[in-house]
């Protein structure tokens, strides 16, 4: 028992961060319709900004996990300028080739800046374990969990209080009326590329917090699990990809526990099968009929 | 004199002239009627004044300035607002943020003061807030503020849509086909919500309608395209009247509803 509720907090944090990441998929999703699978690097690259802030500029944790947000901000809006603006009256295939396109751009890129050999992330909070009853609690988990739990409520409240945010749910619903009410729709798909992007670098600097080790590929596959992630709990929906972040964390690391840690990275992609076959539209997600 | 001046427009898809050397004005607080068989442009002149559609050649000119190549966004910061033939409301955002999403041109209050919640952005909310409030209590909408915009009837959702427009604050309003799905006592009670409107919002309106009840009872003028060309102008009556447009387009059973 008290194993399984160790595993349930371990899970927690982990899904934490694949909730940070999912809903950069998602928001982009809902307002553009595309599958941005360049996000997983942007979350990469924002683990590198935050590696250089903290370790070779030697800032303190906060401020330096805000770099990395507003570096990883800088580069989502560009590359929503220059490799997604130029074809939105594409086809959505176009798209979405780009975006794979602009992964292996940026993954090579940090290669080629930084090498391909991993790095240790600079450990700015020294590690406390507290134990209770058995149970292990460090502060880097309760750092995770209360920077991503902040982070997601200040998401939220962007997204259902402020000007912006109401753009930006208009523009998802119905882009050519939005622009007919005068919503610069450029505008608001680059800050949302901005905001997605702040989110996965943020994530990314709690991954290096978490596991201790950077390399440029590390995008792949928290990328494609948070995509996951966004699928489980209904793309486009917000509130879904932060479901299904949690979910997806607790699943992977419950089978890793009591199965075996060899199959945990094939726990989202089963997951991801499932949902597809069951209930495509998400956990969240409203039945849609095909019209006809 | 005039508000709106179209000159010489035309628009072509593929091989298709959609528009082609259009040329009309609207003058301050009128209330022009464009009518035409399905396919003749009308709604192709629409989206080419809010700038959806680029012109092959011709000029738009809004209040003295030529439009032609502004963005949708720009145009409806200069003050023309437009409705569109089925609804477009935001379906599942409510009414109230409906109606607030188009206040928003003219907002001050940027994301830092919304976040921090300072005074000047509580003050702008309010009063943006204010201002929403006071369309839809004008609609008659106030009592279902904070309904899901889909929820609403048909006939309501109609109405939204024309106070969110308003909600731009615009001079020019462009309504396509707002009698669409009404019968004859809603589409007559549209006729005053109009004429009230102009009144009320010191309006020029553009009008696109198929109900003949609606086109007669409301507009001053009426232009008459036929495959993207204007065959007749001019007061109700004399477009009754006109044998081209009797020909091209009211034929034999829409005389019926005329008169």
């Amino acid at each position: 028992m008290i194993d399984i509720i160790q595993q349930l907090i371990n899970g927690i944090s982990l899904g934490s961060i694949y909730a940070l990441i999912a809903l950069g998929y998602t928001m982009v999703y809902g307002i553009l319709r595309l599958i941005n699978f360049a996000h997983g690097d942007i979350f990469m690259v924002g683990a590198f900004i935050g590696f250089f802030a903290l370790g070779s500029w030697g800032l303190p944790f906060v401020p330096g996990l805000f770099v990395a947000m507003l570096g990883s901000a800088i580069l989502g809006m560009i590359v929503e300028r220059f490799a997604y603006r130029p074809l939105r009256t594409a086809p959505r295939i176009s798209l979405l080739i780009t975006a794979i396109g602009v992964s292996f751009l940026l993954e090579n890129l940090m290669v080629l800046l930084v090498g391909a050999s991993p790095r240790s992330f600079p450990q700015s909070i020294s590690l406390e374990i507290y134990e209770m009853g058995g149970l292990i609690l460090t502060n880097r988990q309760i750092i995770i969990l209360s920077i991503a739990i902040g982070l997601m409520i200040v998401l939220q409240l962007i997204v259902m209080k402020t000007k912006i945010g109401k753009a930006m749910r208009a523009v998802s619903q119905d882009r050519e009326m939005a622009q007919m009410l005068g919503i610069n729709i450029d505008r608001v798909i680059a800050f949302t590329f901005a905001l997605g992007s702040a989110l996965a670098a943020a994530g990314g600097v709690l991954v290096g917090l978490y596991f201790n080790k950077i390399e440029p590929y590390m995008g792949v596959m928290p990328g494609l699990k948070a995509f996951v992630a966004a699928v489980l709990g209904g793309i486009g929906i917000i509130p879904g990809a932060m479901l299904g972040g949690f979910i997806l964390g607790v699943a992977e690391v419950l089978v890793s526990a009591f199965i075996s840690s060899t199959v945990r990275d094939a726990v989202a992609f089963v997951i991801l099968i499932v949902i597809l076959l069951v209930r495509p539209s998400g956990i969240l997600g409203k039945h849609m009929r095909e019209k006809v | 004199m005039d508000v709106l001046k179209v000159k010489n427009l035309s628009c072509a898809f593929g091989g298709l002239m959609a528009v082609s050397d259009l040329s009309f004005e609207v003058n301050k607080n009128e209330i022009l009627g464009i009518i035409g068989p399905n396919g003749a442009g009308k709604t192709t002149v629409f989206n080419l004044i809010t700038g959806f559609y680029l012109p092959l050649k011709g000029d738009i000119i809004f209040k003295g300035k030529n439009i032609v190549g502004l963005k949708p966004y720009q145009i409806t910061r200069l003050g023309i607002a437009r409705t569109f033939q089925n609804p477009r409301l935001f379906k599942k955002l409510t009414v109230l943020e409906n109606v607030m999403i188009a206040t928003h041109i003219n907002y001050d209050a940027s994301l830092l003061d919304s976040l921090l919640l300072t005074k000047r952005y509580l003050l702008e909310e309010s009063k943006q807030r204010e201002k929403a409030e006071e369309l839809l209590d004008f609609f008659g909408l106030y009592r279902r503020k904070d309904e899901i915009a889909e929820n609403l009837p048909y006939g309501e959702q109609r109405k939204l849509e024309i106070a969110r427009a308003l909600a731009t604050g615009p001079e020019l309003l462009l309504l396509d086909e707002p009698a669409a799905g009404m019968n004859l006592s809603e589409s007559l009670e549209l006729v005053n919500l109009i004429s009230l409107i102009r009144e009320k919002f010191d309006l020029t309106i553009l009008l696109i309608e198929h109900h003949m009840e609606v086109v007669m009872n409301i507009c001053e003028r009426i232009i008459v395209l036929d495959f993207g060309m204007k065959i007749a102008e001019g007061t109700p009556e004399e477009v009754k009247n006109n044998p081209r447009v009797i020909e091209a387009y009211l034929g034999k059973e829409v005389k019926g509803v005329i008169h």
